[in-house]
C-alpha cells in the first residue's frame, strides 16, 4: 500500500511553500500518504521489536551455548543443558509431512471447485471449507487424539511397517515401535488443519484467471484438462504458492494440536512412527513452569530459532517463485 | 422529585466510592495450577464472609508465580515446589512459605488381561521410568504381584510433557528412592530430561495416552484419578508396605514427617517414614513476602491465612485435597506473625 502511495506522492511535481502543501492536503493525497506510511512502518516496527525482544531475552542461553544450541540433542532442565536440534528436526519433519499430504489434496480440490464443479456446489463447499479454517486448533488436537491416534496405532502404522517398511531406503521411515503418536500422526493432523487454507486461497486465485486464457487454450484444440493444467494453473502459480506458504507457516507454528499427538519426546529418529517434538509445542508446554533463568532464556531462544526458520523458508519461497517465473506463467 | 432522586443517588455513589477507598482491599496473586480449584473456592468463600477483601488468583503455573512475585507484580505467589535457595537469594525481598493443602501422585496403567490393583515396589517404579525395566513380567514387578499373570510385553512409559507440580512430586519420589535416578536425571523438577517414554499434556493427556496405549504406565494426580474414576496402583512406602493413595494416607505422610519440617516449611515429604504413609505426596505452598508495606494488605493476608488454616481446611475434602495435619497448622499459625 505504502509503495503505491509513495509513487503517487512523487509524481506530484515538487512545489515549495506551505500553501502548496495545504492544497495537496485538501486533495487527500498527503493524508493518505501519511496514514498508509505510518501503518506500514508500524508492521516493520512490530517485527523488529519482536526480534529484538527474542534476541535480548535469549541472551543467557546464547552466551552459554552459542552455535552449539543448534546441534545439541539434549534438553535437560534439571542439569541446565539445552539444545534445539530435536525440536528443529521435529518442526521440519512434521511440516514437510503435512505439506506432502496437503498440497496434492488441496490443489486438486481447488481445481475441482473452480474449474469443474457447478458454481452452486462450489460456493456451498467453499463456505464449509472457510468454516473448517476457523475451527480452533485444540479441536483438531482432540480429533487427533481420539480418532487419528487409535487408527494409526491399530491399522495404518502396522500396515505401513509391513508394506513400505520392507522397501529398501524408504523402509527406514516406517519401522520400530508404533505407539500411534509421532511425527506421521502430527503431520496428518497438521495436513487436515492446513488443507482448508490451500483450497480456499487457491480456489480464489484460480477463479481470477481470465476467461480468455481458458478460451484461447480450448480454441487451440486443448482438452479441458489440458487447458486447466497447462494454462490456468501456471497462470495462478504465484497465488497457489502463496497459499502453500501460508499453510506452511501455520504448520510450523502450530502448538496445541501438535503437542496432543506427537508424543512429546525430544528425539531425532528416521522413523516417521517415532515420537518427537516441535519447537512451538515445546514452548507452549514448558513456558509456564520454566523456573530457572537459563531454562526460560533457552525457551525464548527456541522462539528465535523458529522465527529464523520461518524467515529462511519464506526467503526460499521468494526465490522459488522468481526462479520458476520464467516460462508458462503470467508475467510478474 | 427528580432532583431529590438525583441527590440520593449521587450520595449513594459517593458513599460507595469512599467505601472503596477506605475499606476494600484488592489482593492479586498467581501461581500453581494444581491447587487452583481449592484456592478459588477459598478466595470466593472468604470474599463472601469479608466483602471488603477481594483476592484474585491466576493459575499460570508455579514457575510463573515465582517470577511474578519476584518482579513484584503480584501481592503473593503460589508454587507446587518450594523455592530453591538460589531463587530465594535472587529475590530482592524475603519470601515466606506457607503450606496450604496436600496432594498426591499415583501410578495408573493399562495392561491387557490385568484388571486388579498392581503393587509397585520403589525399585520397580524407578526402573520403569529409567528405562531399565522394559517388560511387564520383569521379576521386580512380578515379585510384588504374586498371582497376577503379567504379560511379556514392552512397557510404554508415559510422562507429562508440560512442566508441572505433578512431575515435581513424582521425580522427587524417584530421586529419593533411586541413586541411579538421582545421578542420571537429577533432583525433583517440574520438567526433566526423561530417559524413556512418551509425553502427554496435562493429567488428561497422560490419562488419554495410558488408556489408549496397551501396556502403558503413567502418573497422574490423585484428585484427577478419584474424580474421573481412573484405577491406580499401590506404591511401596519407606516401611515396605504397599499403600493405596487416599486422603487420609496423604495427611498421615505429612503428620509422620511433621517433626522434621524446618521452620521455613520448605520440605519434601515424599517417602516419609510410617507404616500407613502414602509415599508420593507433597505440600503445595503460598509464597508470601515477609515484609508488606501496605498495612491494609498485610492485615488482609494475615487474616486470610488464619482463616485458611482453620475454616478453609474444612473445604479440602469436598474438593479431594488432603487436609494439613494438626501439627503443621499449629506451627503455621505461629509463623503468620513473621509477616510484618
Amino acid at each position: 500500500m505504502s509503495a503505491a502511495a509513495t509513487t503517487i506522492a512523487h509524481e506530484v511535481p515538487p512545489q515549495a511553500g506551505p500553501r502548496a502543501f495545504l492544497r495537496r492536503l485538501r486533495g487527500g493525497d498527503e493524508i493518505a500518504h501519511l496514514i498508509t506510511l505510518t501503518f506500514s512502518a508500524l508492521i516493520l516496527l512490530i517485527t523488529s521489536m519482536l526480534v529484538y525482544e527474542l534476541w535480548a531475552n535469549s541472551h543467557l542461553s546464547r552466551a552459554k551455548f552459542g552455535w552449539m544450541f543448534f546441534w545439541t540433542r539434549v534438553w535437560d532442565p534439571n542439569f541446565d543443558n539445552f539444545g534445539a536440534a530435536p525440536f528443529i528436526y521435529g518442526t521440519l519433519v512434521t511440516s514437510a509431512v503435512a505439506l506432502c499430504l496437503a498440497v496434492p489434496l488441496g490443489l486438486a480440490s481447488a481445481i475441482f471447485l473452480s474449474e469443474l464443479a457447478p458454481r452452486k456446489v462450489s460456493d456451498v463447499i467453499s463456505f464449509l471449507i472457510d468454516l473448517l479454517a476457523a475451527v480452533p486448533s485444540v479441536i483438531y488436537g482432540l480429533l487427533g487424539i481420539f480418532i487419528v491416534v487409535p487408527v494409526m496405532r491399530t491399522t495404518i502404522g502396522p500396515a505401513l511397517i509391513h508394506t513400505l517398511g520392507n522397501v529398501p531406503y524408504i523402509g527406514a521411515l516406517f519401522h520400530g515401535p508404533n505407539y500411534g503418536v509421532g511425527f506421521l500422526t502430527a503431520g496428518i493432523v497438521l495436513a487436515i488443519m492446513v488443507v482448508p487454507f490451500i483450497i480456499s486461497v487457491s480456489r480464489e486465485v484460480l477463479l481470477t484467471v481470465p476467461r480468455e486464457q481458458r478460451e484461447a487454450a480450448l480454441a487451440m484444440g486443448a482438452t479441458r484438462w489440458e487447458s486447466t493444467w497447462k494454462v490456468v494453473v501456471p497462470w495462478a502459480r504465484t497465488g497457489i504458492m502463496g497459499s502453500v506458504f501460508l499453510a506452511l507457516a501455520r504448520a510450523l507454528g502450530e502448538t496445541m494440536a501438535v503437542t496432543m499427538v506427537i508424543g512429546n519426546a525430544p528425539t531425532i529418529a528416521a522413523s516417521l512412527l517415532s515420537p518427537g517434538d516441535t519447537i512451538a509445542s515445546t514452548i507452549a508446554s514448558q513456558f509456564t513452569e520454566a523456573t530457572g533463568d537459563l531454562y526460560l532464556s533457552s525457551l525464548i531462544e527456541l522462539g528465535l530459532v523458529l522465527f529464523l526458520i520461518t524467515f529462511i523458508l519464506n526467503g526460499l519461497a521468494r526465490i522459488l517463485i522468481v526462479a520458476t517465473g520464467r516460462g508458462g506463467g503470467r508475467p510478474a | 422529585m427528580k432532583k431529590s432522586l438525583l441527590v440520593v443517588s449521587l450520595a449513594l455513589g459517593l458513599a460507595a466510592i469512599t467505601a472503596a477507598q477506605n475499606g476494600t482491599v484488592l489482593l492479586n496473586s498467581a501461581g500453581a495450577t494444581f491447587p487452583y480449584p481449592i484456592y478459588s473456592k477459598w478466595f470466593d468463600v472468604y470474599h463472601t464472609a469479608h466483602p471488603n477483601i477481594q483476592i484474585n488468583y491466576q493459575s499460570i503455573g508455579s514457575g510463573g508465580g515465582i517470577r511474578q512475585l519476584q518482579a513484584g507484580t503480584v501481592d503473593f505467589g503460589a508454587s507446587d515446589g518450594p523455592m530453591t535457595d538460589e531463587q530465594l537469594s535472587q529475590s530482592k525481598f524475603k519470601i515466606l512459605h506457607f503450606p496450604t493443602v496436600l496432594g498426591a501422585v499415583v501410578p495408573t496403567y493399562n495392561i491387557a488381561g490385568v484388571s486388579g490393583e498392581l503393587n509397585f515396589t520403589q525399585k520397580a517404579l524407578a526402573g520403569i521410568y529409567l528405562g531399565t525395566i522394559t517388560k511387564w513380567d520383569d521379576p521386580e514387578i512380578a515379585k510384588a504381584n504374586a498371582g497376577v499373570k503379567l504379560p511379556n510385553a514392552d512397557i510404554v512409559v508415559v510422562h507429562r510433557s508440560d512442566g508441572s507440580g505433578t512431575t515435581y512430586i513424582w521425580t522427587d519420589f524417584l530421586a529419593k528412592v533411586s541413586e541411579d535416578w538421582k545421578k542420571k536425571v537429577g533432583n525433583a523438577a517440574t520438567s526433566v530430561n526423561w530417559p524413556a517414554g512418551l509425553g502427554g499434556k496435562g493429567n488428561e493427556g497422560v490419562t488419554g495416552l495410558v488408556k489408549q496405549t496397551p501396556n502403558a504406565i503413567g502418573y497422574i494426580e490423585l484428585i484427577y484419578a478419584v474424580q474421573n474414576n481412573i484405577p491406580y496402583g499401590k506404591v511401596q512406602n519407606a516401611a515396605g508396605n504397599f499403600v493405596k493413595a487416599d486422603l487420609a494416607g496423604v495427611t498421615a505422610a505429612a503428620a509422620a514427617d511433621a517433626k522434621n519440617i524446618p521452620d521455613d516449611f520448605r520440605v519434601s515429604i515424599t517417602n516419609a517414614p510410617g507404616p500407613k504413609v502414602y509415599p508420593v505426596s507433597s505440600f503445595t505452598w503460598l509464597l508470601i513476602p515477609a515484609q508488606i508495606q501496605d498495612a491494609a494488605k498485610r492485615e488482609a493476608i494475615k487474616g486470610f491465612l488464619k482463616w485458611m488454616l482453620v475454616e478453609g481446611q474444612k473445604y479440602n475434602e469436598g474438593l479431594t485435597y488432603a487436609q494439613l495435619p494438626k501439627e503443621v497448622i499449629a506451627r503455621e499459625t505461629k509463623a503468620i506473625s513473621l509477616i510484618q
